[in-house]
């Protein structure tokens, strides 16, 4: 019995940090909130860094309870594309070096959004990963998490269900 | 009071840093409901391909009226903070319009305010969004309840 050799790490990781990469960079509203996602393996975790524009609060201060649905969001929205995507650069239907925002294929789209408000948010980084719970032809439907400090205090959550992009736009 | 309430209200709502970089502009507050309008950026664009303003976009304008409608409500609190929101969007906001968001505080109690609002483009009559939501009451320190 004999299989291929395993792929060199070194391609494997530059093939997929390339997709990541083109997934998340090409969306400004993501660059604008300052938004990054962390790799390892299939798992993502983002990252949102705090800056003075976060602010919904001054007096407290605290995080806009509007850009923790957003972080939430386009947490949950990447986890979905990013599983859709996984499987079409692994399989090589997809090569990843050649992605960029025009050759990506779309996004998933909001159908319903519910976020619930556990902590203030503190002025300080904020950290979110999303379970994809079940993905069909169709529909999606996703849970997403959010932390500061601490992974066991939540800072919010969040469950949205998605609308699935076709092969045709 | 609902005069002075609603300029309170307003004066807290134009301080926001996130609602001043969103390019957020009140244009009606008062009794319970808040009308906030945010002009279409490149930069909140959500769907390179098609221009689409980003749904977070849309709940931080939502949750901006929603708590501003809370704030104006006559038996309202000296603060409040979201404690849920659920957004369904109907649709996709016409790229390059502006979104306007309404929201009203249509019940409040010693501890929670229950708000209904809607986000439209120029075709107001085909929605963009919905959203409903519950915000703390915050009391004034000595305030009777």
């Amino acid at each position: 019995m004999s299989r291929p050799r395993p792929e060199p790490v070194q391609v494997v990781k530059q093939r997929r940090d390339a997709a990541l990469k083109a997934l998340v960079e090409g969306v400004p509203y993501i660059q604008y909130l300052g938004i990054a996602f962390d790799r390892h393996g299939d798992e993502l975790t983002a990252t949102l860094r705090f800056d003075e524009k976060l602010i919904g609060n001054p007096l407290l201060p605290a995080i806009h309870g509007g850009v923790t649905a957003a972080f939430l969001e386009v947490t949950a929205i990447i986890e979905l594309s990013w599983s859709i995507l996984w499987d079409e650069i692994e399989s090589g239907r997809i090569d990843a070096e050649k992605l960029d925002p025009t050759t990506l294929p779309r996004m998933p789209r909001t159908i319903g959004f519910t976020v619930d408000y556990l902590r203030s948010g503190l002025p300080r980084d904020a950290y979110a990963r999303a379970r994809v719970n079940r993905s069909g032809r169709r529909y999606a439907s996703v849970h997403v998490e959010a932390w500061q400090d601490n992974r066991d205090r939540l800072m919010a959550q969040a469950t949205g269900h998605f609308l699935m992009p076709t092969p045709d736009g | 009071m609902a005069d002075r309430k609603a300029a309170l209200a307003r004066q807290f709502i134009e301080a926001i840093p996130h609602s001043r970089a969103l390019g957020m502009m009140l244009s009606e507050i008062g009794d319970g409901v808040a009308e906030i309008s945010m002009p279409y950026d490149a930069r909140f664009v959500g769907d390179p391909k098609t221009g689409v303003i980003h749904g977070g976009a849309v709940s931080a304008l939502m949750d901006t009226c929603g708590g501003a409608a809370v704030m104006s409500h006559p038996n309202a609190p000296a603060g409040t903070a979201t404690i849920d929101l659920r957004i369904d969007y109907m649709r996709s906001a016409t790229p390059g319009q502006t979104i306007r968001a309404r929201a009203t505080c249509y019940h409040i109690t010693r501890s929670v305010a229950f708000v209904r609002a809607v986000a439209m483009d120029d075709d107001e009559d085909r929605p963009v969004a919905s959203a409903t939501g519950s915000f703390t009451v915050e009391q004034a320190p000595g305030a009777k309840v």
